[in-house]
């Protein structure tokens, strides 16, 4: 049976991207970034998922302004990097895993969760950085990939709560998969971070470690946070942070922390990522 | 940490009590949405080229307000805010105009982008009085 093994949350910054395909990974300013995945990215080496369920959010690339989904999972062969505007980021092709993504389509659906299924799109920074962040810059993914995409720019976006409790129905619906595959779930997007408007820039580093805190362990807090929260703390686009949340509610009743880094700045963003495995 | 709010008309309200901040609500995403639409537009080279021929003579092609095609002309990005702009769709414009992310940023602040960079190196913008305008108003009031 399929089983989810360990989550991640990460930050999705295209800079990132830029960082990554440009090779400056290593220079005053993105070092401290990129060291902080080190250790990440031996362990993904050591782990080797078959299946990632990557949660993240589409900005403005697949989806325009005319079809809005609140979740939505894709269930191609295979998945192209968008032209954000500049030409498709020179990373390999995502490769999808169509019978799972199928059967957790189905399944979420049985279980009142109402999805939007997509079969062609291109997939923007917000799914290839983290592939990026955690796997380098291979010939081909090591892993298949199931992205999950979010609305968290149109409002009301799903509430924190909504989010868990997705995640949670997606660990029913992995364990409910006959073929043996080890999947994790990631969740991106975040820290805080606001890219409009006079209050642009804002940053704040005690409410992103607080909220990482809350993933670890048994606590249901972080599920309640209202949407006000996390605009007026962390920024408008700090609201990303409920997909991690899809993330946290797939693992289950406990977590344990395998690693966290968090940084501060990258372009307009503070940088954070953490490992988690179920506890029990 | 309380209970997420299900009233949508209060739910709405405290959007507007956040300082410097446009949410993206439906109400502007109507608003906004031949402006989105035409930034959106600006993916394709082909659409690029013909916006960078002229874009008085691309704009025109949409049916947005005088308001709006000023705004754009202009890089007025607050102003695009409050016209129903998101700021991925705004993106695409100063994208093609090779304006990165930050930069764009640094211009709806009252900051150059060199202020605006060096902000964000030394930790970013304090949520300390940038939460909300109520709060801010009463401690204002508070002092004198």
């Amino acid at each position: 049976m399929a089983l989810i093994t360990a989550g991640v949350g990460s930050s999705h910054v295209p800079l990132l991207g830029v960082a990554v395909d440009q090779g400056k990974t290593g220079d005053d300013y993105f070092g401290p970034i990129f060291k902080g995945y080190e250790w990440t990215r031996e362990w993904e080496k050591r782990e080797k998922p078959d299946v990632v369920i990557l949660v993240y959010n589409d900005h403005a690339s697949a989806f325009d302004a005319n079809i809005i989904p609140t979740f939505a999972i894709g269930t191609g062969e295979r998945y192209k990097p968008a032209d954000e505007g500049w030409g498709p980021r020179p990373v390999p092709d995502v490769i999808g895993h169509p019978d799972l993504a199928w059967h957790i389509a189905q399944s979420l659906i049985l279980d009142d969760f109402d999805m939007t299924i997509i079969n062609e799109m291109d997939v923007d920074h917000g799914l290839t950085v983290p592939l990026s962040m955690m796997f380098d810059q291979p010939a081909q993914w090591p892993c298949k990939v199931i992205p999950l995409a979010v609305n968290v720019v149109t409002y009301p976006v799903p509430s924190g709560n909504r989010c868990w409790l997705l995640g949670e129905a997606i660990a029913r619906a992995v364990a409910s998969y006959p073929e043996d595959l080890k999947v994790q779930i990631w969740g991106t997007g975040g820290m805080s971070h606001q890219l409009q408007g006079p209050r642009a820039g804002l940053l704040n580093r005690e409410w992103d470690n607080r909220f990482m805190d809350l993933l670890v362990g048994d606590s249901q807090a972080a599920r309640h946070i209202p949407h006000i929260e996390y605009l007026r703390e962390t920024g408008s686009e700090g609201i990303e942070m409920v997909m991690w949340l899809i993330m946290r509610g797939a693992l289950g009743h406990a977590t344990r922390c395998l690693h966290r880094h968090y940084h501060i700045p990258c372009s307009n963003t503070a940088i954070g990522h953490i490992v988690l495995e179920p506890a029990q | 940490m309380t209970t997420p709010h299900s009233d949508i008309h209060e739910y709405l309200a405290q959007f507007e009590d956040i300082p410097g901040t446009r949410i993206y609500t439906a109400a502007r995403a109507r608003q906004g949405y031949h402006l989105n639409q035409f930034a959106m537009s600006l993916m394709k080279p082909e659409n690029r080229e013909k916006w960078k021929a002229g874009e008085r003579a691309y704009l025109d092609q949409w049916p947005l307000s005088e308001d709006q095609k000023q705004a754009v002309l202009a890089r007025d990005y607050n102003r695009l805010l409050d016209l129903g702009g998101n700021i991925y769709f705004m993106s695409k414009i100063f994208s093609t105009d090779g304006i990165p992310f930050a930069e764009a940023c640094s211009t709806m602040t009252d900051m150059t982008f060199p202020e605006y960079r060096q902000m964000m190196l030394e930790g970013g913008r304090s949520p300390e009085g940038n939460r909300s305008i109520k709060a801010n108003r009463a401690a204002a009031e508070g002092k004198g």
